[in-house]
């Protein structure tokens, strides 16, 4: 932890003012009882877990909650930082999607790539039923 | 002792199998057998080809023979296993892809494939190329040839094991936090990570796509060249694949470095960083100043924040890219559930190890309702920073250099269980996936324990031929990439 605490020494003592976004985020969830600004719960866990559709046991969502706590103790860092007009870089080249021309250039290898299927019949992928 | 023939460079090789010297099925038998005595001891391969590979050595042969030999006609190299190669398995590290093939070749393979080169196997690599230690896949860890109490890096651990093993002389990785780089730190070896959109993504299985990067592994800067010729261009299948010319990387590699303006950041220097390390990086310098450079001290404020930026961009976006693993179309599939929704939920805690479900899950909140400004869109505007940072530096500079990652290699579950550890291990490298400027590792030096250390040369888009140019002087002044561990010269 001492490179980490290095690390973060100087933008500790840099702090600002939190943009508004931000803050208006760590106000509602500090209004929430027994919740500390921007701290994830267990039950955070285990929604996002479900959204993410990954089974998660109760065991692992405690084990699972405790370091994700770590790891947003460090990415909370940001929150200092401010970025007031600052353009977000979604990528590494500013640059804009290429168009292609609008024709046909995939061919037909249903049948090649449904081999790596774990269920197919007659060209179908089989799941679950759905609708009941 | 003479040295085996077949344990040469790449460029050592591509001359010998030129002059007839050599054939491509002798190299080709001789490496499969050190692969196979060596895979006990450092699991650095998940798929080896041997039949295929000898086929391809024989047709390599045989091109020569008619007089249709390309510039690697007959070397034999190892991929990656994030990358598809058609018709061999491609795993990924993961049990979700355990029993995958890939039904066509990435941009990358296909490109050294037309070069020339033998694909003998696929290395072992940290799941989904989520991990800097190789303690994630689902294959087992990757040893350290050099000492195999310590782990070899991540994520690309396999084919740094196997470069600094002389198993093959090159291989393919992946960088998207300093997966190219790190391993090759750690090993003695050198890895380039080249400007985003230079290699192709076309079959690179997606992590973070805004970040993930094909480049090469080699024991010189030379050959690090010579396969990134092979591995660049153009790519219409990728939207982001940037249309160049092509250039040769070898062009510049003897320019001499008088004149040369090496970057010194302070935060690259100081505490946090290993004694010995720090130690060979400023002999490293001291090279460099002989050889007739200059270097200037600067600033990278933004740097610092790297770490956090990057655990906020790549789980958002390894938790959209990994959603296509449903169990339908491929992969793994639980054996029992109840509906759709269970099946999902089943197959996918059944297919990912912790390090990819813990990825997916920071991913899922940080972009989930009420959350996105707060982190990913905060996490881009501070990405621009530190890009922001590095192009100021830039003008007062040429290159930037420091330590490659804070430490040499470690114990195997020295940091296994608390990921910010882990992660602090990227601290230098991370800044070049942001900033999708290129950079490189190569070896300077051993800690007292006798692990290698590796130098981060850093330079602006595009200048790959500069970051080969400046490697390849330092290399001709010193012998740190030319020694090999006890066990397996």
């Amino acid at each position: 932890m001492i490179l980490y605490d290095a690390l973060f020494a100087l933008i500790k003592r840099e702090k600002r003012p939190a943009p508004a976004a931000f803050q208006a985020t760590q106000d509602r969830r500090a209004a929430a009882p027994g919740n500390k600004p921007m701290t994830l719960t267990l039950h955070d866990v285990e929604r996002i877990a479900h959204l993410a559709r990954i089974e998660i046991s109760a065991g692992e969502a405690a084990d699972v909650h405790a370091k994700l706590e770590a790891i947003f103790a460090m990415i909370n860092e940001l929150a200092s930082i401010d970025t007031t007009g600052i353009v977000p870089m979604s990528h590494a080249q500013d640059m804009t999607m290429p168009l292609r021309d609008d024709r046909v250039t995939e061919t037909d290898q249903r049948a090649r790539f449904q081999q790596q299927a774990p269920a197919v019949e007659d060209g179908l992928y089989l799941v679950p039923r759905v609708v009941e | 002792m003479t040295m085996d023939p077949a344990l040469d460079t790449v460029a050592g090789l591509a001359a010998a199998l030129a002059s007839r010297k050599l054939s491509s099925v002798e190299v080709t038998a001789a490496l499969l057998d050190r692969i196979e005595r060596a895979q006990p001891r450092l699991n650095a391969f998940i798929t080896v080809d041997r039949e295929g590979a000898l086929a391809q050595a024989a047709q390599a042969d045989a091109a020569r023979a008619r007089g249709d030999a390309a510039a690697l006609t007959g070397v034999p190299i190892a991929h990656k296993d994030v990358l598809m190669t058609a018709g061999l398995r491609t795993t990924c590290g993961s049990r979700m892809l355990s029993g995958f093939t890939a039904p066509y070749d990435a941009f990358v393979v296909d490109g050294l494939r037309r070069a020339g080169t033998v694909l003998v196997g696929k290395t072992n690599m940290d799941e989904f190329a989520m991990g800097s230690s190789n303690e994630t896949s689902y294959f087992g860890t990757v040893k350290n040839p050099w000492n195999t109490a310590y782990v070899p890096g991540g994520s690309s651990g396999g084919s740094a094991a196997a470069i600094a093993a002389r198993l093959v002389p090159g291989a393919t990785g992946t960088d998207t936090g300093g997966s190219i780089r790190q391993p090759a730190a750690l090993t003695g070896i050198c890895g380039l990570k080249p400007t985003y959109g230079v290699c192709s993504r076309y079959g690179l299985i997606a992590f973070a796509s805004s970040l993930d990067t094909p480049g090469p592994f080699a024991r010189t800067a030379e050959d690090c060249a010579l396969l990134l010729n092979a591995m660049a261009g153009h790519d219409e299948r990728d939207a982001t694949s940037l249309a160049r010319p092509n250039e040769d990387y070898t062009r510049d590699l003897a320019k001499p470095l008088a004149g040369l303006r090496i970057g010194l950041p302070r935060e690259y220097f100081g505490a946090g960083i290993d004694a010995d390390v720090a130690a060979a990086v400023d002999a490293a310098i001291g090279e460099f100043r002989k050889l007739g450079a200059t270097t200037v001290a600067i600033e990278l404020p933004a740097a610092k924040l790297s770490v956090p930026v990057y655990y906020v961009i790549a789980p958002a976006e390894a938790s959209s890219n990994l959603s296509r693993f449903d169990g339908v179309r491929y992969g793994h599939r639980a054996a029992e559930y109840g509906n759709l929704l269970e099946m999902y939920k089943k197959s996918r805690a059944e297919g990912f190890g912790a390090e990819v479900k813990r990825r997916i899950l920071i991913g899922t909140y940080v972009l989930s309702h009420g959350y996105y400004d707060a982190y990913y869109l905060k996490a881009q505007q501070v990405r621009r920073l530190i890009a922001d940072d590095f192009q100021r530096a830039f003008m007062q500079c040429d290159v930037i250099m420091g330590a490659t990652t804070p430490g040499a290699a470690f114990e195997f579950g020295a940091k296994s269980a608390d990921p910010v550890q882990m992660y602090l291990n990227d601290i230098f490298t991370i800044a070049g996936n942001l900033t999708g400027a290129p950079a490189i590792s190569i070896p300077c030096g051993f800690t007292r324990a006798g692990l290698p250390i590796g130098l981060q040369i850093q330079a602006n888009y595009f200048r790959e031929a500069q970051l080969l140019n400046v490697s390849h002087r330092y290399q001709q002044a010193t012998d740190w990439h030319a020694r090999a561990p006890e066990a397996f010269q």
